[in-house]
């Protein structure tokens, strides 16, 4: 295959990936849209390996078999609540290869000078330095998410002075890396890396933690991009540029969901309380099945609020078979998805596609916050801070400002909560003292199970 | 420990303090319930009944008082019934220890610990066990329901073939539990209904109920919400301004039902004699406040009177036990939440808990000792009304200065970005090879391309984005496929393995997607 057919492929790669993210604007057209991405990849691997300076050797045919079969096995296999994970593993290995990528650069024989030498040499050493973060930044999401590793924020003492510290290391290993001081300014940085991505992870936890796995999103992104520079392609630029930008997009997202900038999320720790919080006056007061099937039985519309909560208790076909007993019965169902809701972006909403809840139904907290008022029973189902109303009521709170749904004005609020704990962030949520609401204890998915037959 | 419940003596007393149900609730709690023959008879609840529920129906009042340890009852005790208390016994009732401080006195010389249900403070979280409130809706309700029947016309405005009805017009004076409770039922008989009270915070209130507020004009603010949620008394400047405001009603309303009381003084005189001369004849009045003297200078406590331009003045003091069945379902309900607080281990002994807000503030008497009055309640019922400052209305002048302003400083942001954007870019330029530059070219349109597109993606589907991104950034494969032949063994390995979990990424990423959507269904 010659230069030029092999350029003309790589730019129908590139249209055909644009395309791929384009579709995904709705759930019919991203449907097609993802046949785009596989076309689109299929023909840039055939390119590159019909071109003459790749050619099938036994080595390829195993590894890409191999791989394959990997993948496959995993993506069926992976439950629609373990998606966090899954996606952080993929991270990782893009990581990875970039490290291996950047480290065969370094191996292989070149025959540059002058500025191009030194552009050579920071592109590895910029490949392989962002590819190493996410690596081990993605293992450690990994175990963090399926409960590998202790969810919390794991903090050492001085931990911004270490960062600090193993940047500055880094780019002095970098300079000595040009000065010619050989191969082991390399390695030495790339542990230095994987220290790195896994400390910034490790400070990281709970309800961040969809932050976490869009950045780690976008640095996968960008360590392609890298990649791509390193080796004069210009498919693998595009195609990082294009992922690095839409995981910082995902990022913005959801610090702005929790009104809290990037580098806070990231620096980790919620910020200390301007002041005494708000004092809150009456008592949680409990209900019981026959309680809530009453008000749902006597309610016309209800909203329901999923957290991740309902995600630990695997919740999601009880809530979906509850949607359609109360549809049955003729009463308007929906769901208000906070952005921030779950380990992932879109979490939600992807585990109530599984249980087969249409999707016609499930909007966006900017949809659904003004049908409040109008609404008879809201259902809290394993989530807190992003229903607090002290985000608006309080600005002493940590969290004021933060955008949440507002359950409160609906006429009842039945909450279902394991225990009587506080939310990831630590704070108290006035919701639960106030008069409308109702706490209705227990595990989820057998709350709902015991509240099923007594609806309708 | 036994709880009963008494026949009330009170004449014409038709509420009862347990029901079925309740006693049902309270051997919950891990009590023996009993009743005395045909307390319940008047409210509807056979002897029967209560046995049915597991209840000991006790001959005589007796028995049952020398019976039980805890004695619940509605009215407060007669002298004679005081009298039958004993050391340690507790008593739960209405009992108003304020006006009638002589039956305190008894009941702590018998040695009793008696709870007042009125003195139940009024906080949120009280609120299950605010039997005056209880009561109080069905008076509200109730009062309507007789404004109804005394009036001939009907309430809500109607057009027939016959002609034409307007509706009638309802002023509810004094917007607490029972003003709410008539403005409610008013409203749903179809009457236009207007509301006052001397509480601006109310106003809200009244508007949900779906009645107009009555707004009065007042500076200075008379703020008229004591702690506790009750209204205070007002000046007499203010008080002039309300009731020229109630002549300027007065004529046009067809009903007035009003429920003013301050805590612990005689009913405020509102509706005064030359009012109730302006009104229309077949209007009626419906003073709730007659026990405390009443709201209107005509009422006649327990009578319905007719003044001389046909205007019906209703003073029945008794609305509740009016409505015996509801009152004590409700009133019994209110008991057995005070037996729950009193219970904290649900094992049928009390726990007269002294350091406990609510517990402390209805008890009265305890241990031989008068605890009236109690030390004041620390939390406001209701949020004080917040002063609304009113957001000035910029001149056009000022909003163009405003937008002109916001213009200016974004185009400053925007022009600096975009020149430090351009001298790094010079920067690049000046000192990077050209090949450099045409990837970087690429790399740049590539990052706004991946901008645009991904801003346009639906929220829901963020799950999937992520995992269509792991799959489509598998195509670092190209660089490992691309260095598999370049050298040596050991770039082969490296590489082999790249291309291994970049293809797991591929297949991975993209298998899953498609999982994922297949799953999006419309309903």
């Amino acid at each position: 295959m010659t230069f030029g057919l092999q350029t003309a492929a790589y730019i129908a790669a590139s249209v055909l990936f644009i395309l791929a993210l384009g579709g995904l604007s709705g759930q019919e057209s991203a449907k097609r849209a993802v046949w785009y991405g596989i076309v689109g990849m299929a023909i840039a691997v055939l390119a590159t390996v019909a071109s003459p300076a790749v050619g099938l050797s036994a080595w390829l045919v195993v590894a890409l078999v191999i791989g394959a079969g990997l993948g496959a096995v995993l993506a069926q296999r992976v439950e629609m609540t373990g998606m966090p994970q899954l996606v952080a593993m993929l991270h990782s290995f893009v990581g990875l290869a970039a490290v291996l990528i950047g480290i065969n650069s370094d191996l292989a024989p070149h025959h540059l000078a002058g500025a191009e030498k030194t552009i050579h040499e920071v592109e590895i050493f910029l490949g392989v330095f962002i590819g190493a973060v996410t690596f081990t930044g993605s293992i450690v999401a990994y175990g963090k998410l399926a409960g590998r590793l202790s969810g919390k924020a794991t903090i050492l003492p001085g931990r911004h002075l270490w960062n600090l510290a193993a940047l500055v290391l880094s780019i002095l290993l970098m300079a000595l890396y040009m000065g010619g001081s050989g191969s082991w300014t390399l390695y030495l940085m790339t542990l230095i890396a994987f220290v790195i991505g896994a400390h910034l992870v490790m400070a990281i936890g709970g309800a961040d933690m969809p932050v976490v796995v869009s950045m780690l999103n976008s640095y996968s992104g960008w360590a392609a991009a890298a990649t791509g520079f390193l080796l004069g392609n210009d498919l693998l630029i595009v195609t990082g540029a294009l992922v690095g930008s839409s995981g910082a997009i995902l990022s913005y997202i959801m610090c702005k969901a929790m009104n809290r900038s990037f580098i806070s999320v990231i620096l980790g720790g919620f910020g200390g309380a301007k002041g005494p919080a708000m004092e809150i006056a009456g008592e949680m007061v409990a209900i019981d099945t026959d309680g809530v099937a009453a008000a749902l039985n006597d309610a016309e519309s209800v909203i329901i609020v999923p957290g991740y909560g309902m995600a630990v208790a695997q919740a999601q076909q009880s809530v979906s078979e509850l949607t359609r007993k109360l549809r049955a019965a003729g009463k308007t169902v929906r769901f208000g998805i906070h952005p921030v809701a779950g380990r992932l972006p879109g979490h939600m909403n992807v585990l109530l596609a599984e249980a087969k809840v249409p999707y016609d139904i499930v909007l966006e907290m900017d949809e659904i916050n003004d049908d409040f008022p109008s609404t008879d029973v809201s259902i809290v189902i394993g989530s807190n801070d992003i229903v607090n109303p002290a985000a608006q009521e309080d600005p002493n709170s940590p969290i004021a400002g933060m955008p949440v749904l507002e359950v409160w004005k609906a006429k009842t609020v039945i909450v279902m909560k394991r225990g009587q704990g506080t939310g990831y962030s630590g704070i108290e949520n006035p919701l639960f003292y106030k008069e409308n609401c109702r706490m209705f204890y227990g595990d989820a998915k057998k709350s709902l199970d015991e509240l099923l037959p007594k609806i309708g | 420990m036994k709880i009963g419940a008494p026949k009330e003596v009170f004449a014409g007393e038709a509420r009862v303090a347990m029901t079925p149900d309740s006693a049902v609730q309270l051997k919950k709690l891990g009590y023996d319930c009993a009743i005395e023959a045909g307390a319940g008879a008047a409210a509807g609840f056979s002897d029967a009944a209560y046995a049915a529920a597991g209840v000991e129906v006790l001959p005589t009042a007796e028995a049952l008082w020398s019976g039980c340890d805890v004695v619940a009852k509605v009215r407060g005790p007669e002298p004679a019934e005081a009298d039958r208390l004993r050391k340690g016994q507790t008593l739960v009732s209405f009992f108003y220890p304020a006006q009638n401080a002589d039956l305190l006195e008894q009941c702590k010389a018998r040695g009793a610990n008696v709870i007042a249900m009125d003195m139940v403070p009024r906080i949120s979280r009280a609120q299950k066990m605010d039997a005056l409130s209880s009561m109080a809706n069905i008076a509200g309700y109730r009062a309507v329901i007789e404004a109804a029947n005394n009036f001939g016309r009907f309430f809500t405005g109607q057009v027939t073939a016959a002609g034409k009805v307007p509706p009638a017009k309802v002023l509810v004076v004094g917007a607490g539990v029972a003003g709410l409770a008539a403005i409610g039922a008013a409203t749903s008989l179809g009457a236009i209904v207007y509301a006052f009270d001397v509480r601006p915070e109310v106003a809200e209130q009244i508007e949900s109920m779906g009645a107009n507020f009555v707004f009065l004009e007042f500076e200075p603010a008379q703020d008229g919400a004591a702690t506790g949620g009750y209204a205070a008394p007002s000046s007499p400047e203010f008080r002039e301004k309300q009731l020229a405001k109630f002549r300027e009603l007065a004529p046009e309303m067809d009903i007035v039902i009003t429920t003013a009381l301050i805590p612990g003084r005689p009913a405020p005189k509102l509706w005064l004699a030359d009012m109730v001369a302006m009104m229309k004849r077949g209007s009626v009045i419906v003073d709730l406040a007659a026990e405390r003297g009443g709201n209107c200078d005509l009422t006649v406590p327990d009578q319905k009177i007719v003044t001389d331009n046909g205007v019906t003045v209703v003073g029945y003091t008794d609305f509740p036990s009016r409505m015996a069945a509801q009152a004590s379902s409700l009133y019994s309900t209110n008991i057995r939440h005070m037996m729950t607080d009193l219970t904290p281990k649900k094992d049928g002994v009390i726990v007269h808990n002294m350091e406990d807000d609510v517990i402390r503030g209805a008890t009265v008497t305890f241990d031989g000792a008068i605890t009236f009055p109690p030390p004041p309640p620390k939390i406001a019922a209701i949020a004080a009304a917040k002063p609304k400052p009113k957001p000035k209305e910029p001149t056009p002048a000022e909003k163009r200065a405003a937008e002109m302003a916001a213009f200016r400083s974004q185009t400053r942001t925007q022009v600096g970005a975009l020149v430090i954007g351009g001298i790094l870019m010079a920067l690049v330029g000046y000192s990077a090879p050209e090949a450099f530059l045409g990837h970087f070219i690429v790399f740049v349109l590539s990052v706004f391309i991946g901008f645009q597109v991904i801003w346009n993606v639906s929220h829901s589907l963020h799950t999937p984005l992520m995992a269509v991104t792991n799959a489509i950034s598998g195509i670092i494969v190209l660089g490992a496929l691309l260095q598999i032949g370049s050298g040596g063994w050991l770039i082969a390995v490296l590489a082999s393995v790249a291309v291994l979990i970049a293809t797991i990424n591929i297949v991975g990423g993209f298998m899953v997607t498609r999982r994922m959507l297949q799953m999006f269904q419309k309903s």
